[in-house]
C-alpha cells in the first residue's frame, strides 16, 4: 500500500494522487466509518474493479463489505435497494451507464418512487456509482453520456465529481443524503492527477462551482469536459477574453442560482455537454436561462455538446463526435466577438 | 416455530375469518369501483386467498413482505388495517400511504411491507436486498416475495432466484401461478411450465403446492420457512391458483372461457375450507354467519372511513419527492 493509499488527509500535506485513487479512498473511508456501509457490484473485488478503482480493497475489507455480483445489473442494484431499504447504506457499482439501463426499471421505477409513493414512510439511501463517457475507443456501448436522462427524474440526485477533492468527498456526503444518489465518473479522469488541498474534508453536494471566473463569458460544463474547457478559457485569455467556468457538479437538482449570477455578470453562455443536444441536460439549463435570465442576455445561447452519432471506435472519429477544446473557444470567441 | 399444522377450532376459524375478509373486501371494492369510488387500475384477488393467507399464516412479525398490484389480500392477511386500507384505494391521505399509491402501491412500515409493486417482476430484486440487509444486520427474520407466473417470464425473477440462492439469503419466493400473465396463458410464455422445476437450476429448493387449500398452503410455507431460519436459504413455493374474476377492470376475458373459470370456481378455497370444517364439525354455520356479520361491520366501517377520509392538500404535493431524513 503507498502512503497516498493509506493517507486520509492529515490537514497538513499536500497529497498528490489520481482521481481513481480519490475514488478508491472516498470508499474505504466511508466502510471504515460506519458497518451499515459495503459496496457491491461486477468485479470490484478480486479483479479490483473494471477500472481498477477497487484494487485491494477486497483483500482489506473483507467480501462482505467488497461484494462482487454476478452480471446481473437490474438484480443487483435492486438488491442494493432492498437492502438501503432495510437499514443498511449501500453503494453499486455498475461498470458503464450503458450498463446500467438493464437496471433502469429499478432504479427509475423503484429508488426514485418509492419515498413519495409510501407516503414518507421510506427513504432509499443508496449510491450507484458509475463510469460515464468517451475518450477510450470503446465504441458505442461503453461510451455514452446518459447522466442528463437520469437527470431528468424527480427523487434522485445526480452528481458528477470532477476534480480531485470532488472524487474524494461526494461520496461521504451521497450516503448522508437520505435519496438515492447517482455518482458519474467520467472515464478519462481516472487517471487525472492533482493535488488533493489538505484542509479540504468534505464537499457539499448541492452547489455548482465557478471554477475560473471572469467576466466576457459564462463556459457552463461539468464532468470529462470541465478540463477541457478550462484549457479552452485558458486559449481565450491569450486572446483577451476572460471566461467564467462554472463546473455543475451537481446534474439534479440544478444549482440555479449560481449559473443566473455568472449569466447577470458575463451576459453570455456557452453550455458544454458530452452529452448530445436533442432532449439534454444542456437543452435543460439554456431554457431555464431562456425563463429566467432573458433580458440580461447580450447574445443567444450556445452549446458545443456531441455529435448525434453513436460514439464511434476509431481515434479520428471518436475525437470529431465530442466537444474539443477548439470548438468550445470557439464558440466563445464568436459570442464575445460576434462574426 | 413448528411446521406441523394443527387445524383446531381456533386455527380453523382463524384461517377461514381471514379468507372470508379478503373475499368480501375485494367484492365490496368492485362494488366501489362502479360507483367510481375507487380509480385507476384494481386488481382483485378473489379465488387466491388460500395463497397470501396460508403464507402469512406462517410468518412472524419481524418478516418482511414484498408483493405485487394484486395485493390487498397480503396486505389484509398480513395484519393493515381495512380502515387505512380502503381509505388508500380512496386516495384520501388517512390511506397507509398518504393515497398517494392507491390499489396497486400498499406500503406499511410498521408491519414491514413494503409494496405493492405494479412492474412485473420488479419486486423480486428488492427482496434479496430486504434479505441482504436484514442477514447483514443479523436480524432472524426471512421476506416473502409474492409475484405471480407473469414474473416468472421475466429477467428479474432468473437474476433474483440466483442472487438469493448464491448468497444464501432468506427469501420465499412464493409464486401465485394463476394460470395467466394478464391474458397470456403460461402454457404460451413458458417453456417449462412447472415453475417449482425451475429453482433446481439455481440448487434451490422448491415445492409446488395446490393454492387453493389453504391448510396445504399453510404447512407448506410452515416447512419451507422452518428450514429457512436454519439454512437461510432461499426457497421457491408455486401455489397453483386461479384468479375468479378479470386481470384488472378493464378485462374482457376473451383469452378464456367461461367453462374454465366455472370448474376452478368449484376448487373455491374459501368454500372448501369451510365445508371442510363444517364436515369436520370443527365450525357451525352459525359461527359462520357470525363471521360475515363481524367482517360486514369492518367493511363497513372501513368503508365509512374512507368516506369520511380528507384529500392532501395540493401543496404537499412535492412533499417526499426527496427525503430530508431516512424514517427510523
Amino acid at each position: 500500500m503507498s502512503a497516498a493509499v493509506s493517507a486520509t488527509g492529515d490537514g497538513a500535506t499536500p497529497l498528490r494522487m489520481t482521481y481513481r485513487e480519490a475514488c478508491k479512498q472516498a470508499i474505504r473511508a466511508a466502510i471504515l466509518a460506519d458497518p451499515r456501509v459495503f459496496l457491491m457490484g461486477e468485479d470490484v473485488g478480486r479483479y479490483g474493479g473494471c477500472y481498477a478503482v477497487t484494487k485491494g480493497l477486497v483483500e482489506e475489507l473483507g467480501e462482505d463489505r467488497i461484494r462482487d455480483t454476478p452480471l446481473a445489473e437490474g438484480g443487483f442494484v435492486g438488491a442494493g435497494i432492498g437492502a438501503a431499504i432495510a437499514g443498511m447504506r449501500p453503494i453499486v457499482e455498475i461498470m458503464t451507464v450503458n450498463f446500467s439501463l438493464l437496471a433502469l426499471d429499478q432504479i427509475i421505477n423503484n429508488a426514485a418512487t418509492i419515498p413519495h409513493m409510501s407516503g414518507g414512510q421510506f427513504a432509499v439511501p443508496l449510491v450507484i456509482r458509475m463510469a460515464t463517457g468517451a475518450g477510450r475507443q470503446l465504441a458505442a456501448q461503453h461510451s455514452h453520456s446518459l447522466e442528463g436522462w437520469y437527470a431528468h427524474i424527480p427523487g434522485l440526485r445526480i452528481l458528477a465529481p470532477a476534480t480531485i477533492e470532488d472524487a474524494r468527498f461526494m461520496l461521504q456526503a451521497a450516503l448522508d443524503d437520505p435519496n438515492p444518489v447517482l455518482i458519474f465518473e467520467h472515464v478519462m479522469l481516472y487517471n487525472r492527477e492533482d493535488v488533493l488541498d489538505p484542509g479540504i474534508t468534505k464537499v457539499d453536494i448541492a452547489s455548482a462551482n465557478i471554477r475560473r471566473p471572469g467576466r466576457d463569458v459564462s463556459l457552463i460544463t461539468y464532468g470529462g469536459s470541465l478540463f477541457k474547457t478550462l484549457d479552452a478559457a485558458a486559449a481565450l485569455q491569450q486572446e483577451g477574453i476572460e471566461a467564467e467556468v462554472i463546473d455543475l457538479r451537481v446534474l439534479r437538482p440544478l444549482d440555479m442560482t449560481t449559473i443566473l449570477g455568472s449569466v447577470a455578470r458575463t451576459r453570455r453562455v456557452v453550455i458544454v455537454d458530452e452529452g448530445w443536444k436533442s432532449g439534454s441536460l444542456s437543452a435543460e439549463i439554456a431554457a431555464r436561462i431562456g425563463e429566467d435570465a432573458f433580458f440580461e442576455l447580450d447574445a443567444p445561447i450556445r452549446r458545443v455538446c456531441s455529435r448525434e452519432v453513436p460514439i464511434p471506435y476509431p481515434a479520428h472519429l471518436e475525437q470529431a463526435a465530442l466537444p474539443q477544446s477548439p470548438a468550445i473557444a470557439a464558440m466563445a470567441r464568436e459570442l464575445v466577438r460576434g462574426q | 416455530m413448528t411446521d406441523k399444522v394443527h387445524l383446531d377450532r381456533a386455527h380453523g376459524r382463524r384461517l377461514l375469518t381471514a379468507m372470508l375478509r379478503i373475499r368480501r373486501f375485494e367484492e365490496k371494492c368492485f362494488e366501489l369501483y362502479q360507483t367510481e369510488k375507487i380509480r385507476g387500475f384494481m386488481h382483485l384477488y378473489d379465488g387466491e386467498e388460500a395463497v397470501s393467507t396460508g403464507v402469512i399464516e406462517a410468518m412472524l412479525p419481524g418478516d418482511a413482505i414484498v408483493a405485487t398490484y394484486r395485493e390487498h389480500g397480503q396486505a389484509l392477511a398480513r395484519g393493515i388495517g381495512m380502515d387505512v386500507l380502503m381509505a388508500e384505494l380512496y386516495g384520501k391521505q388517512e390511506g397507509c400511504c398518504r393515497g398517494r399509491g392507491g390499489s396497486m402501491h400498499i406500503f406499511d412500515r410498521a408491519t414491514r411491507f413494503y409494496g405493492g409493486n405494479a412492474i412485473v417482476g420488479g419486486g423480486l430484486p428488492l427482496a434479496v436486498g430486504i434479505a441482504m440487509g436484514d442477514k447483514m444486520q443479523r436480524r432472524d427474520s426471512v421476506t416473502a416475495c409474492f409475484f405471480g407466473d407473469g414474473a416468472v417470464d421475466e429477467g428479474s425473477f432468473h437474476e433474483s432466484m440466483n442472487l438469493a440462492a448464491l448468497w444464501k439469503l432468506p427469501v420465499l419466493f412464493v409464486c401465485e401461478n394463476n394460470a395467466y400473465a394478464m391474458g397470456m396463458a403460461l402454457e404460451r410464455a413458458e417453456a417449462e411450465t412447472h415453475i417449482a422445476r425451475k429453482a433446481a437450476t439455481y440448487n434451490m429448493a422448491s415445492e409446488a403446492v395446490d393454492g387453493m387449500d389453504v391448510v396445504a398452503v399453510e404447512v407448506a410455507a410452515r416447512r419451507a420457512i422452518a428450514a429457512m431460519r436454519e439454512t437461510k436459504a432461499p426457497f421457491l413455493l408455486e401455489c397453483l391458483t386461479y384468479r375468479f374474476r378479470a386481470h384488472s377492470m378493464f378485462d374482457s376475458q376473451a383469452y378464456r372461457s367461461r367453462q374454465e373459470v366455472a370448474h376452478w370456481r368449484e376448487k373455491d378455497p374459501v368454500h372448501r375450507l369451510q365445508s371442510w370444517l363444517e364436515q369436520a364439525g370443527l365450525i357451525h354455520a352459525d359461527e359462520v354467519g357470525m363471521i360475515e356479520a363481524g367482517i360486514e361491520t369492518e367493511i363497513k366501517s372501513a368503508v365509512a372511513f374512507a368516506e369520511a377520509g380528507t384529500w392532501e392538500p395540493v401543496e404537499d404535493l412535492e412533499r417526499f419527492t426527496t427525503m430530508d431524513r431516512v424514517p427510523q
